[in-house]
């Protein structure tokens, strides 16, 4: 089977999906992020999805389950490079990917995660709206 | 009622053995409708070259005009009306065009003496097959003038959504016009690829120009402004009309946490003191 490589930048993990995401694939691509986070103890993680050209509701809430994993192990997680057809897509669809940060490319992500470092902790201000919706992985309080 | 083929051969003969004068007063009662708008000689030639069309198609004893020998005088007519349609003479003009046919053969007929019973019977037969022929410009004529209308609409649909570059990293859409389902996604997906194509954080949506926002232009611009979250942009409203916030309200439409400002002007000032705020 094919896997998605995880790679290191400082205190990042960047995550450059190349291949057509199966659903075995992404679960495998969750399984290693979360090994990798807790092995490097990095803060950040950018999904890089700019060659996807579909983006189901499983990868989706891959996606999501994986933001949240990333949130417990102390690690923003950012999903960068979103294509404007699979944006429009997804709208159409209703599936608004709730809990996920996104930016526009790798940079912009990468200055994202900078900041909240920055701001360090105080999450609260940061939290926008639609992270008020919850992820499967975390269980309401 | 269709031509028998006597009666067609019958034609055939009379287009041919009196060409000159059928023309001539043909492109008369022609050049008189359309007062002067195409020089003579133009509608000489015109005229002259469908004379030869129907002689043929009679001469080859087409029936009716959709027959396999009006083949050619169907692609002659198709191509007059196209030209009179694109150089915006009316239907009437258009189909009168054809319609002095008649005039013009029963003159021809008239000369040769009396007409006796026959001769008209057989002018009656070839005067549906002209009909037929008028029809048939008519149709093409509306068809040419309806693809100019589609033409001139798309074109209007690209000119009228303009995606435009504020300040480093801000793009506004100057949104002018109603707002339907073909627009809405047109200025969606240019918007969208601006985006990606500049890499800018924000997008201000002015409208400003648009005359009235119904729960159908609220959702196009609200699906927008969340498929550009989901690539990592923030949208702006910007451009709210005191008529316009009233209609919103009393709509009960509700644009949630997505900043609306009254003016460009302030959607603007409100993104630098974010870009600001972020920046420090």
């Amino acid at each position: 089977m094919e896997r998605v490589p995880v790679l290191k930048i400082g205190d990042i993990l960047l995550v450059s999906i190349q291949i057509d995401m199966e659903d075995q694939v992404a679960l495998q691509l969750q399984e290693d992020l979360a090994e990798r986070i807790v092995a490097t103890g990095c803060h950040g993680v950018i999904i890089d999805i700019s060659a996807l050209d579909i983006v189901d509701s499983f990868v989706g809430r891959t996606l999501a389950t994986i933001a949240a994993i990333s949130r417990v192990l102390d690690a923003e997680t950012v999903v960068v490079g979103m294509r404007p057809a699979v944006a429009i897509t997804l709208v159409e669809l209703g599936l608004s990917l709730p809990g996920i940060r996104t930016a526009l490319n790798v940079e912009l992500g990468m200055d994202l995660l900078a900041r909240e470092r920055e701001d360090n902790g105080d999450d609260d201000e940061e939290t926008n709206g639609l992270e008020g919706a919850e992820t499967p992985a975390v269980p309401a309080p | 009622m269709t031509l028998s083929a006597d009666e067609a051969a019958r034609f055939a003969v009379v287009l041919e053995d009196h060409q000159e004068a059928l023309v001539t007063f043909w492109t008369d009662r022609v050049a008189a409708t359309l007062r002067g708008r195409l020089s003579h000689a133009e509608l000489q030639r015109q005229n002259a070259e469908l004379r030869r069309g129907f002689q043929q198609a009679l001469a080859g004893s087409a029936q009716d005009l959709s027959g396999e020998a009006a083949t050619e005088l169907r692609a002659q007519l198709a191509e007059l009306s196209a030209t009179r349609a694109r150089q915006g003479f009316s239907t009437t003009e258009t189909a009168v065009s054809i319609f002095s046919l008649k005039d013009a053969v029963l003159a021809a007929l008239d000369t040769q003496g009396q007409v006796d019973a026959a001769t008209l019977r057989d002018y009656i037969a070839f005067s549906s097959f002209v009909d037929e022929a008028a029809l048939f410009t008519f149709d093409s004529y509306v068809r040419v003038r309806e693809e100019l209308i589609a033409d001139q609409a798309e074109q209007l649909l690209e000119l009228s959504t303009p995606v435009v570059k504020l300040w480093e990293g801000v793009v506004a859409v100057p949104l002018v016009g109603t707002l339907d389902s073909a627009r809405a996604q047109v200025v969606m997906e240019r918007l969208l690829q601006t985006l990606v194509d500049t890499g800018s954080p924000y997008a201000i949506i002015d409208i400003t120009g648009v005359p009235a926002v119904d729960t159908q232009v609220a959702q196009h611009i609200l699906k927008t402004v969340v498929a550009a979250r989901l690539m990592g942009a923030d949208c702006i409203i910007s451009g709210i009309r005191p008529q316009i916030a009233q209609t919103i309200v009393a709509l009960g439409i509700e644009f949630g946490d997505i900043a609306t400002k009254s003016s460009l002007a302030d959607a603007l000032r409100y993104v630098l003191t974010q870009t600001g705020k972020k920046a420090r």
